[in-house]
């Protein structure tokens, strides 16, 4: 049953594109249509993002300190100062850590509350809004709350209070990094901000696993609960579960805001942004270094993203697999 | 077959709306960045303030803005904790200030980003405290003008140092020692901060060392700065010092609400303490480190700066004359209608009548008699480098002596870029 239904997916799609082809009259429409649709973005894109990237590829071979239109070159000087720079180093392993914390935590919890949503008889769109509501709120806010009000070091701070309840003295969650309490701030403080998001990818790929599979997995003798969801439920997911992995790692690359609120003047705990942040726009303003850590981040990024892709088959037909 | 189909289908567009989701709120956070409206060039000038804790001064400078008539000042109050990073990155695009305050630093001296101001000072310099003037002069020229001295030290409660019978400390020895006195289950003996930076330079001078020596070579590596951060290591750890409070040291909040009973912050705050807490104030020096050391107090504060590479630098020159050098009674309602902060212009500084008695005049006495005054040459590099020092071994186990070495090749780096 699940076979058929794989090769029934994969099959309509070269179908398509040969119904289209031989409709030439319409052509030069469809192109100048492409160009209305895409054109405005596409410029959008140029100026925001390609020429960026292409100035910071040019500064990096540059001496660009305190100004961004340098004239001494300086060959790969930059790119050898920034992979000897053990805080660069350090901010790769940071990254690491989090996104070992990160990705399975806000998977885990998201297909978690997904699959409660997805089961309930009332006030489901109720629950899927309360759930969502967080993905609207800044990162900057959010670091604030749990700063200020949630994880703050004096008694009247709502961990420790509770903590109180129980006799355990207050806990200076971020200004002390032993043991590195800083880490669950900054995961919860994450978690709470995402999760709702992928809640929502898991819910609508949850609501399209065809009701047949459960069916005959019944008549089968499958018990429900944990034999269906193991063996139904998550293959089901697949895709969706790739593509949730994928958004959450490159998220947990861009990671900035909660870090740089959370732990100012930290010699810990500082991802790859926020050393590049330091290097090109704090007190060293050496665009030239910043630029060639960026360069060396963006091929990072884009090896491990091929990677993943590579193992879990992202983006290919699940024929394939 | 269609049921599964469908499922393709959605699985993409669900797929491309997270995308494009993703995409969308990277380019809003992009296009939400841009800080003003208009201004910046023509005849408008702009000029970035950090944003002043205390009620009523954000007001007061774009009253003083809209009382210039020789141009139309527009006002950027900047918030959050950040303000060198923001003015640093500013300044190398067309939307910088033509005027800003900060803090006296040779970088931007020797990069061009600050214009010499020698001639609109030269006429009154002799009304400035010595001091300031030679704090903002490199090579026989001054780059910026004094709006206010701001002396920083250790505020406490005289009731709770009775309560605990303790008298006020002069050894840091003593300082932890009275920390442990003070702390009971609802107040933290002292509060340094939540990161400890802001005593960074007090610690130095209190230890008999310097940041710099006058030839500006290192000379904050000894054995007795090692030995100060080895002993604010151990009250770090020993639950008597305030962490993580919703406020940071620059606010009194955290003293007002009794959360500790001694506090390190600055005069600006008196006002705001005095109406909270009366008379039961008292305020000391960073006490002396080690056996060769003295007590310090940090005279920090604020001037204002002209962009050396704004289109309107003459325009601009011509704001901060006519502000900071002739509209005296200006200068006057700035240092102390909000904040307490002590004048530069010693004539000013002598007529205040608020700083003249009680706790503001025994802050001036603590400047005069303890003050150490910012050192152009030590720039923001250094100062973020001993911040780390301080991360490292204070909040963190490491070995003192080994930051600091780390600490002084930086700035060792540093100097050479500057000085050559």
């Amino acid at each position: 049953m699940s076979t058929t239904t794989t090769r029934g997916v994969a099959q309509p799609a070269p179908a398509k594109v040969s119904k289209t082809r031989p409709r030439r009259g319409l052509r030069a429409n469809s192109t100048f249509n492409f160009w209305l649709f895409t054109g405005p973005f596409l410029i959008g894109l140029v100026i925001f993002v390609f020429v960026p990237i292409g100035w910071s590829i040019w500064l990096s071979f540059f001496e660009a300190r305190f100004t961004v239109t340098p004239s001494e070159f300086v060959g790969f000087d930059n790119y050898k100062q920034i992979l000897t720079d053990a805080n660069f180093r350090n901010s790769l392993v940071t990254f690491t850590v989090f996104a070992a914390f990160i990705v399975p935590a806000t998977w885990a919890l998201s297909l978690g509350l997904a699959l409660l949503v997805n089961r309930l008889r009332f006030m489901r769109a109720f629950f899927r809004s309360v759930f969502f509501l967080p993905t609207a709120v800044s990162y900057v806010a959010a670091s604030l709350i749990w700063k200020m009000s949630i994880f703050n070091g004096v008694r009247f701070g709502l961990a420790n209070t509770v903590l109180g309840w129980f006799g355990v003295e207050n806990i200076a969650w971020l200004a002390n990094p032993d043991p590195p309490w800083y880490w669950l701030v900054i995961v919860t403080v994450r978690l709470w901000l995402q999760s709702g998001f992928f809640m929502i990818l898991f819910l609508a790929a949850l609501q399209n696993i065809p009701q047949e599979l459960y069916e005959a997995a019944a008549i089968d003798g499958a018990k429900r609960g944990w034999q269906t969801f193991r063996h139904i439920t998550l293959p089901q997911l697949r895709a969706t579960s790739t593509a949730v992995i994928l958004l959450l790692l490159i998220a947990a690359y861009q990671a900035f805001d909660e870090f740089f609120n959370l732990l100012a003047k930290a010699t810990w705990g500082q991802p790859p942004l926020v050393e590049l942040y330091k290097m090109a726009l704090g007190q060293n303003q050496n665009y030239g270094a910043g630029s060639a850590g960026a360069v060396v981040l963006t091929l990072l990024i884009c090896v491990v993203t091929l990677f993943q892709g590579k193992i879990m088959g992202f983006g290919r037909g699940e024929e394939s697999k | 077959m269609s049921a599964s189909s469908n499922m393709n289908w959605d699985r993409r567009n669900v797929l491309r709306a997270a995308m494009g989701l993703a995409a969308a709120g990277g380019l809003a956070a992009c296009g939400s960045n841009t800080g003003r409206g208009s201004g910046g060039s023509g005849d408008g000038l702009v000029q970035y303030f950090h944003a002043y804790g205390e009620a009523g001064v954000e007001q007061a400078v774009k009253r003083y803005a809209k009382a210039y008539k020789g141009a139309n000042v527009t006002t950027q109050w900047i918030t959050g904790n950040n303000f060198e990073q923001k003015l640093f990155a500013a300044l190398l695009t067309k939307n910088a200030p033509d005027v800003f305050e900060f803090h006296p630093q040779i970088q931007m001296v020797k990069s061009g980003q600050v214009a010499d101001l020698t001639d609109i000072i030269e006429p009154v310099k002799d009304d400035f405290n010595q001091a300031d003037i030679k704090s903002h002069t490199v090579d026989g020229k001054i780059y910026g003008v004094r709006m206010i001295d701001d002396p920083q030290f250790l505020f406490y409660r005289p009731s709770m140092f009775e309560k605990a019978k303790i008298e006020v400390p002069t050894t840091l020895e003593e300082l932890i020692e009275a920390a442990d006195k003070l702390t009971t289950s609802k107040v933290k003996g002292i509060f340094l901060g939540n990161d400890l930076t802001s005593v960074d330079r007090p610690l130095i001078w209190s230890a008999g060392a310097d940041t710099l020596t006058a030839d500006n070579k290192p000379a904050f590596n000894t054995d007795a700065v090692a030995e100060g951060l080895k002993q604010l290591r151990g009250l770090f750890t020993s639950g008597n010092l305030l962490l993580d409070a919703p406020a940071d040291s620059w606010d009194p909040s955290a003293f007002i609400q009794g959360l500790t009973a001694i506090q390190w912050c600055g005069m600006w705050a008196m006002p705001a303490m005095q109406k909270a807490l009366g008379d039961d104030i008292g305020i000391f020096p960073f006490p002396k480190v080690g056996s060769a050391g003295k007590q310090s107090v940090y005279n920090g504060g604020w001037s204002m700066f002209v962009n050396a590479k704004s289109k309107n630098v003459e325009a601009a020159k011509e704001y901060v004359k006519w502000l900071w050098i002739d509209q005296k009674q200006y200068q006057e309602d700035f240092a102390t209608s909000y904040g307490f902060h002590i004048p530069p212009r010693t004539s000013l500084a002598a007529s205040a009548t608020k700083l003249k008695s009680g706790l503001p005049a025994e802050g001036v006495k603590l400047f005069n008699e303890f003050g150490h005054f910012d050192n152009i040459g030590w720039t923001q590099a250094m100062i973020a480098s001993f911040w780390d020092v301080i991360a490292n071994t204070v909040r963190k186990n490491g070995d003192p002596k080994a930051a600091l070495d780390a600490c002084e090749k930086k700035v060792d780096a540093e100097l050479k870029k500057l000085f050559g």
